[in-house]
């Protein structure tokens, strides 16, 4: 038996869910086929930041959406997922990475992002618990951090209410097109079919592309993370450092998480989990930005799975080969706060034709590894 | 060939043993000072105790396995005080930490002997300061030579409850009740196949009787309501419901409780071994053959970390597992050495059948607790909390799973990563959502097998 309907979303993470979670919104019959558990992989279990400052420029205007939806997310998801807004801190070890942050000062007055920078004398005295090698940082007010294990079930359940049917434990196992209609079939025998695809798997969206003649050189991406027992709340803001190799924050109930690296993976199982040089390189990076984290004992380290594009940004928007096929994978580790917007804007996509957001920098076609 | 096998318990010392017997010289490592596992751990050097007094009728054993431990010390690499926090088996590294440093240690076959710990049911009252599990009241005598309170009470089933009311009985502790939640009946069922145990069951029964001769409050079939105190002082009593239903209660100033052991698999898990529930046991237990092989390249179990034999058990495993690393690294082996090993654990397993039979694991202590019960101590997760996820849970989506209500309620995400309460917690899902506790799965490892703390900044003054 076929189940038809007007949307099939492939990938339940937070990308996925809010996708079916709009759709439905505005009337679609949507089904969404989830391999796993909806937020298992890249959107589940990644570092929770919701951060604006030191996105990639193209990334902005999503940003800034999402953001504006994360701050409505208690009234469209029932939980706020653990939202709050601390600030986020990114962190400059030297000359050249400050001059990095001043650089980054004109982007963000570009796209409204409010930042400010925090020059060598004042971020001592603001953050006295960093430690002696941090010179300077810019101050992202409106970031912040969420949980990242409550965004996609509760975006899920949301959509269910509004009339969406998410299907876990639904792997997608052979795609076709036949000009009209797409039709997929999961590993349990079941067949979906609609004229339109959304695809928000992730690193297998890279599959799902490659499905229909326009594969991209995507990568699993597995970010390392590890978190503290809980200590003494101090560390209120997200925390980054140019380039990126620590970041962490604090949550109130005292656990410190920290990332840095990259865990290692096989996406054909799926299964991942972090290396143990990497973490603790990352403890040692970690504790060089905040000293007072030295003894403080890791309880736990993961990973998951995202799809890495060579330049970073993830592809987002129509296929150039198959009318009804909209793409929005491969975030390269940084998607989390992206999710609820990108949901927003395939709707505008599917439904309306266009989005408001520029999405050029996206193509799918422009690593020219498209079939013509 | 580099070989390395993880603990110095009765299956460590015996693996190593037959290892160095075979010209291979391990890695051994071990978290504790000193070895021996934890049923025969050694006190700290300094405090000097008669092994009689520390092991009683275990005594000739625990000698022996120490013996043959400091024999084998100056044969071997020995990594005493050294915690393996990860394993890798793509890369056939064992991660380890010892005193702050971290070290890897490259192996091409390992044997991994991680022992076991205490399985808790939560109580009403049961973080109060002065509850601790019974091996952790046991481990207190033996390596320190005090107890965990003067007046105590042990709750709990199985032959480690009678032993350790025993020892600190014998050690002068003022021992005023032993709850059994195990039925009379339910032992006596189980008894001829108990007899096969021979000395073990002998002494099981003897320990029962010298408790009854002292006048020692014995309850059997016993349910327990709360232990009673506050949170500043501690532990001031005991209440349970005996076999008739009437409500009981004893003043102590210690509990000390635990309802048969666990394996510590952990690093199993992270070398990726797969698991299989084991309805008998009521324990997730590794993959392995009766050898002590998994169906992982190079990595071998023996010992309570490969599913609960005991310390006789452990022995035995451990010299056939060597034994095995050795045959599949192209040694000969003697055939009747391994046919005899083989045979001595098949009768062990009869017996602790019918142990698991006598002393089964009471679930519906965990499936009736109230929903203002303790949970998940680390993360102060009641089991209400955890009954509320669950419905929500199975209102929404097919195979709701332990996993997933540990990423929404953190049960098993704080210290202990669930040791202590998985067990519990899975019951408690289980019953919810009313399936057998097999599909509840089991609470995913991950790195580092045990807390392990952030290094000091190297630029610090």
């Amino acid at each position: 038996m076929t189940t038809d309907c007007d949307v099939l979303i492939q990938g339940g993470g937070g990308a996925g869910c809010s996708a079916a979670l709009h759709l439905a919104q505005r009337g679609v019959r949507v089904i969404l086929l989830e391999r796993g558990l909806v937020g298992s992989q890249a959107s589940g279990v990644n570092y929770g930041g919701v951060r604006q400052q030191g996105r990639h420029p193209a990334e902005l205007p999503i940003a800034r959406r999402s953001r504006e939806i994360w701050g409505r997310l208690k009234d469209i998801a029932g939980t706020d997922a653990e939202f709050v807004v601390t600030g986020h801190l990114k962190l400059a070890r030297n000359d050249a990475e400050e001059a990095d942050l001043v650089a980054y000062l004109d982007v963000a007055r570009q796209h409204d992002l409010p930042l400010r920078m925090v020059g060598r004398n004042a971020i001592h005295q603001d953050y006295p618990w960093l430690g002696p090698r941090v010179v300077a940082g810019s101050f992202a007010p409106e970031d912040g951090s969420a949980n990242p294990r409550l965004l996609s079930p509760a975006l899920a359940n949301a959509a269910r209410a509004a009339g969406a049917d998410i299907r876990e434990h639904a792997e997608v196992v052979a795609h076709a097109h036949d000009g009209a209609r797409f039709h997929l079939r999961t590993a349990n025998g079941a067949a979906f079919t609609a004229p339109v695809l959304v695809n928000t798997a992730g690193f297998w969206g890279g599959q799902v592309a490659e499905a229909f003649g326009e594969p991209v050189p995507v990568e699993p991406l597995n970010p390392n993370m590890l978190v503290t027992e809980p200590i003494r709340y101090f560390i209120e803001p997200n925390l980054g450092v140019v380039g990126g190799n620590v970041y962490l924050r604090q949550i109130p109930r005292g656990n410190v998480i920290i990332g840095g690296g990259r865990g290692e993976s096989d996406p054909a199982v799926p299964w991942s989990r972090p290396l143990p040089e990497v973490s603790v390189r990352a403890m040692e990076r970690a504790v060089e930005i905040v000293p007072a984290i030295a003894g403080a004992q890791v309880i736990r380290s993961w990973s998951g799975i995202d799809g890495g594009m060579p330049d970073h940004i993830p592809v987002i928007g129509p296929s150039r080969t198959t009318p009804g096929l909209f793409h929005a994978f491969g975030f390269s580790g940084h998607g989390f706060q992206l999710g609820p917007a990108i949901g927003a804007l395939m709707t505008e996509l599917v439904l309306d034709g266009r989005t408001d957001i520029p999405l050029d920098a996206f193509r799918i076609d422009r690593f020219g590894t498209t079939a013509t | 060939m580099r070989v390395a096998v993880v603990g110095a318990g009765p299956a460590g010392v015996r693996a190593v043993e037959r290892l160095v017997a075979a010209g291979v010289s391990p890695v051994w490592i071990d978290e504790a000072p000193d070895g021996g596992g934890r049923i025969y751990q050694r006190p700290p050097p300094g405090l000097m105790r008669d092994a009689r007094l520390l092991y009683g009728f275990e005594a000739k054993r625990a000698t022996a396995v120490h013996d043959a431990l400091d024999a084998l010390k100056p044969k071997v690499d020995w990594r005493p005080e050294t915690l393996v926090w990860h394993i890798r088996p793509e890369a056939r590294t064992l991660h380890t930490l010892s005193r702050g440093r971290q070290a890897d240690v490259a192996y091409d076959a390992a044997i991994l002997c991680t022992g076991a710990m205490d399985r808790v049911i939560p109580v009403p009252g049961w973080a109060r300061p002065g509850v601790t599990t019974l091996g952790a009241a046991q481990i207190a005598l033996k390596t320190q030579g005090c107890g965990i309170g003067r007046r105590v009470a042990f709750l709990g089933t199985g032959p480690l409850l009678w032993l350790v009311a025993y020892q600190y009985a014998k050690a002068g502790a003022d021992v005023v009740a032993v709850l059994d939640t195990t039925p009379f009946a339910t032992k006596l069922r189980a008894a001829p196949g108990l007899l096969l145990g021979g000395m073990t069951f002998a002494k099981g029964l003897y320990y029962t009787a010298w408790l009854r001769r002292r006048g020692i409050r014995i309850a059997e079939g016993a349910t327990p309501i709360a232990i009673d105190g506050g949170d500043e002082n501690g532990v001031t009593g005991i209440a349970w419901r005996d076999a008739a239903g009437r409500e009981q209660h004893i003043a102590c100033d210690a509990v000390g409780m635990g309802w048969g052991l666990k394996p510590e698999a952990q690093l199993a898990d992270l070398a990726r071994v797969p698991f299989s529930h084991d309805p008998l046991q009521a324990n997730w237990v590794p993959v392995r053959d009766g050898a002590g092989r998994t169906p992982v390249a190079g990595i071998y179990l023996a010992g309570d970390g490969a599913g609960i034999g005991g310390a006789e058990v452990a022995e035995i495993a451990g010299a056939r597992a060597a034994l095995a690393l050795l045959q599949d690294a192209g040694e000969r082996i003697d055939p009747i050495e391994t046919v005899t090993l083989d045979r001595r654990l098949a009768s062990q397993a009869r017996f602790r059948a019918a142990l698991e039979r006598a002393f089964p694991f009471p679930a519906h202590l965990a499936r009736d607790l109230a929903d203002d019960t303790l949970l998940c101590r680390c993360e102060g997760l009641r089991v209400g909390e955890l009954r509320a996820a669950a419905r929500a849970e199975a209102a929404t989506g097919p195979a709701p799973e332990v996993n997933r209500a540990k990423a929404f309620t953190r049960i098993g995400m704080g210290r202990c990563q669930g040791r202590v309460c998985g067990a519990a917690a899975a019951e408690v899902l289980a019953a919810e959502l009313d399936c057998d506790v097999a599909a509840i799965g089991r609470l995913r490892g991950q790195p580092p097998v045990k807390p392990i703390p952030i290094p000091a900044p190297v630029d610090t003054p």
